[in-house]
């Protein structure tokens, strides 16, 4: 069964355990002046971003149909059955196309370094098939951030929704948004106030350009034919008139 | 001679010092991309991962090379003999602009050591991965049209019978590969509709891009052919000109049009009235595409080469606009960031340019790319059906 993690806005206090252990389990440094950056880098793959009253957590989303994945040349970036969106950075050719086409400015690049790689969470892949749970959900001490089962963990947050009505926006973020995530977060205010990208197509982001390239077979075949023929005709009236033209 | 040769020298001289110093500063940009990374020579970051390298170099140069693909289907697939004469020198341009795209390619990438890897991993529902397979198919295909050019310099006549026997099939591949190639630039930003600003974000940006890369093709071969005539004193042909400036014409006329009925079946003239940056550069690519077509229906126009290479350079801007836009300026406010080029981007992509120029003048020396520059053309189309069988008019 495919796994998710449910992010609970409400819950959250902000002290940053899941950003330590994600540190920990990628063997990056931790510190206060890497805790007070509030954006992911290749140095930080997860955060807490404060937003007035309220906080949030930036991560992978770990799409169930992933544009990174779809756009990578080399298929550096697969999405596993269990859920996670894993990297081998050893097919991994720096071109970027991930990071152009995350519709949630996931990925992030090893910039200054010679041999770069590209760098995202990958929902723990390692740790949940070996049963564990994600670092970030196992240290979280107010269960803000929970790691399980996706169908148990939407059951979960509606259960939640329904209990508090008040306390949440009645909405789930990660149901439908292009095509629906693996990661989910639930908040008090409306999702913008809390920096979630609004303006995504609920469809999945691959078909756009599969749309476009399944096409191509048929303009190969269809042009070959077309182009062939027009050649065919074309000489065929350059041959008649050389044949003709001594005679003039 | 003597006197016009004297004339000559100087200005030559003030551009090889422009020349060396945009490749010396190459070289200090190329040493810090080696030995710094791209964060030391670029201003690329994670919320702006594409920069110049890839909205100029690539998106730019393959399209300012379409005029190969263009001439190669007007002459040899729809038999229109008479644009022969440039297609030499398109075929040259579109040559070396895919090397430079390639040579870009090889600073942009984060990995250059792994630019094979696309073809042995593949990804077939990757746009990227087509485009890797369009470059270096349709690089060898252009090598081998350019092939002929080398072996009549060096008088080799059996390997020249032998690339004439392929060279139909060779052409249609490589007619389609551009196409596909073209279009898939396009096809490369329909992921994404949250980012790039709806005035250029349209499903139909691969048949844009498309068409697109015709015109500039056309233009560009127009462009070439007046700097070859002064670089290498030949008389200019004027009536040949004039004839693909028709063309020219049409296509953009066919362009405009599309990008019309494309923002009115998306509803999205309304963000014209909005005071914004996109507005702006929106309006600015637009006029240089209009203003040239409409001068162009003017047999005046047509007929004087001043105004005929003025237009032509407006096309070519209003291209590189639109790839700009595309590529860079339309994604800066759905990305959230700012990005401006670092001097090392442009330097490089300076020196790209040219060397592009410079290789571009020494073949145009040294080898057989300009045929007509015989006073008998009657003379130079008999010669040219005995070299080249295809040649039949
Ligand atoms: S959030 Fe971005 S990086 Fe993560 S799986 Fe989705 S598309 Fe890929
Ligand atoms: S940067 Fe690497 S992982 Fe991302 S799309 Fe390119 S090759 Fe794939």
């Amino acid at each position: 069964m495919p796994k998710a993690i449910l992010y609970d806005s409400t819950l959250c206090i902000g002290c940053r355990a899941c950003e330590g252990a994600c540190a920990e389990r990628w063997g990056l440094p931790y510190n206060d002046k890497i805790a007070a950056e509030e954006t992911i880098s290749a140095h930080k793959l997860t955060t807490i971003v404060t937003h007035g009253d309220h906080f949030c957590r930036r991560l992978c989303m770990n799409c169930l149909q992933p544009a990174c994945a779809s756009v990578c040349p080399v298929g550096a970036l697969q999405k596993t059955a269990l859920g996670p969106v894993t990297y081998d950075a050893a097919k991994c050719i720096g071109c970027r196309y991930c990071m152009q086409a995350c519709p949630f400015q996931v990925p992030t690049y090893e910039w200054s370094s010679r041999l770069p790689r590209m760098r995202k969470c990958d929902m723990c892949s390692v740790r949940q098939s070996a049963g564990k749970l994600t670092a970030c959900a196992e240290i979280c001490p107010t269960g803000a951030t929970s790691n399980g089962e996706r169908d148990a963990l939407i059951a979960e947050a509606r259960t939640r929704l329904a209990a508090k009505p008040d306390q949440y926006y009645q909405k789930i973020y990660g149901l439908s948004e292009v095509g629906g995530t693996s990661v989910f977060f639930l908040s008090a205010v409306p999702f913008e106030q809390i920096g979630l990208r609004m303006n995504l197509p609920r469809e999945s982001m691959p078909m756009l350009t599969w749309r476009v390239l399944e096409l191509l077979p048929d303009v190969v075949s269809t042009g070959s034919v077309l182009l062939g023929g027009i050649w065919w005709i074309t000489n065929r009236r350059a041959e008649v008139a050389r044949k003709e033209g001594p005679r003039k | 001679m003597t006197a016009r040769f004297q004339k000559v020298v100087p200005k030559i001289t003030v551009w090889r010092a422009i020349f060396a110093a945009i490749l010396l500063s190459g070289a200090y940009a190329t040493y810090l991309r080696i030995f710094y990374g791209l964060g030391g020579s670029t201003n690329l970051s994670d919320k702006f991962p594409w920069g110049l390298w890839i909205g100029f170099d690539v998106m730019c140069g393959v399209g300012l090379a379409a005029g190969g693909f263009t001439l190669v289907a007007m002459v040899h697939i729809f038999n229109i003999k008479q644009y022969r004469p440039v297609l030499r020198p398109a075929i040259l341009t579109a040559f070396l602009g895919y090397l430079l795209v390639t040579l870009g390619l090889l600073y942009d990438v984060g990995r250059p050591d792994r630019m094979w890897h696309p073809l042995v991993m593949w990804n077939p529902h990757s746009v990227m991965f087509e485009v890797a397979w369009c470059v270096t198919l349709y690089s060898t295909v252009l090598f081998l049209e350019f092939l002929p050019i080398v072996f009549e310099r060096f008088g080799l006549h059996k390997p020249l019978e032998w690339i004439h026997r392929i060279s139909v099939p060779m052409m249609i591949l490589g007619v389609l590969l551009s196409t596909l190639h073209q279009s898939s630039l396009g096809t490369l930003f329909l992921i994404v509709p949250e980012k790039l600003y709806p005035l250029w974000y349209t499903p139909i940006l691969p048949l844009l891009f498309f068409v697109s890369a015709i015109g500039v093709g056309l233009a560009m071969t127009i462009f070439e052919s007046w700097h070859s005539s002064r670089a290498f004193g030949r008389a200019l042909e004027l009536p040949l000109l004039a004839s693909i400036a028709r063309v020219l014409a049409v296509v953009m006329s066919v362009y405009l049009w599309i990008r019309f009925l494309d923002l009115l079946h998306r509803d999205a003239f309304g963000l014209l009235l909005r005071n914004r940056t996109e507005t702006w550069l929106f309006l600015l690519e637009i006029a240089l595409a209009l203003v040239p077509t409409a001068l162009l229906y003017q047999s005046r126009i047509r007929r004087n080469p001043a105004a005929l290479y003025f237009c032509s350079v407006m096309v070519v801007f209003s291209f590189i606009a639109n790839r700009l836009n595309v590529g860079i300026t339309g994604l800066e406010a759905g990305s959230g960031t700012h990005y401006i080029p670092k001097w090392s981007e442009i330097a490089v992509t300076l020196s790209l340019v040219a060397v592009g120029f410079a290789i571009f003048r020494v073949i145009g020396e040294h080898f057989p790319v300009f045929e007509a520059h015989s006073a008998q053309p009657e003379l130079v189309r008999t010669e040219e059906r005995e070299v080249d069988p295809l040649a039949v008019g």
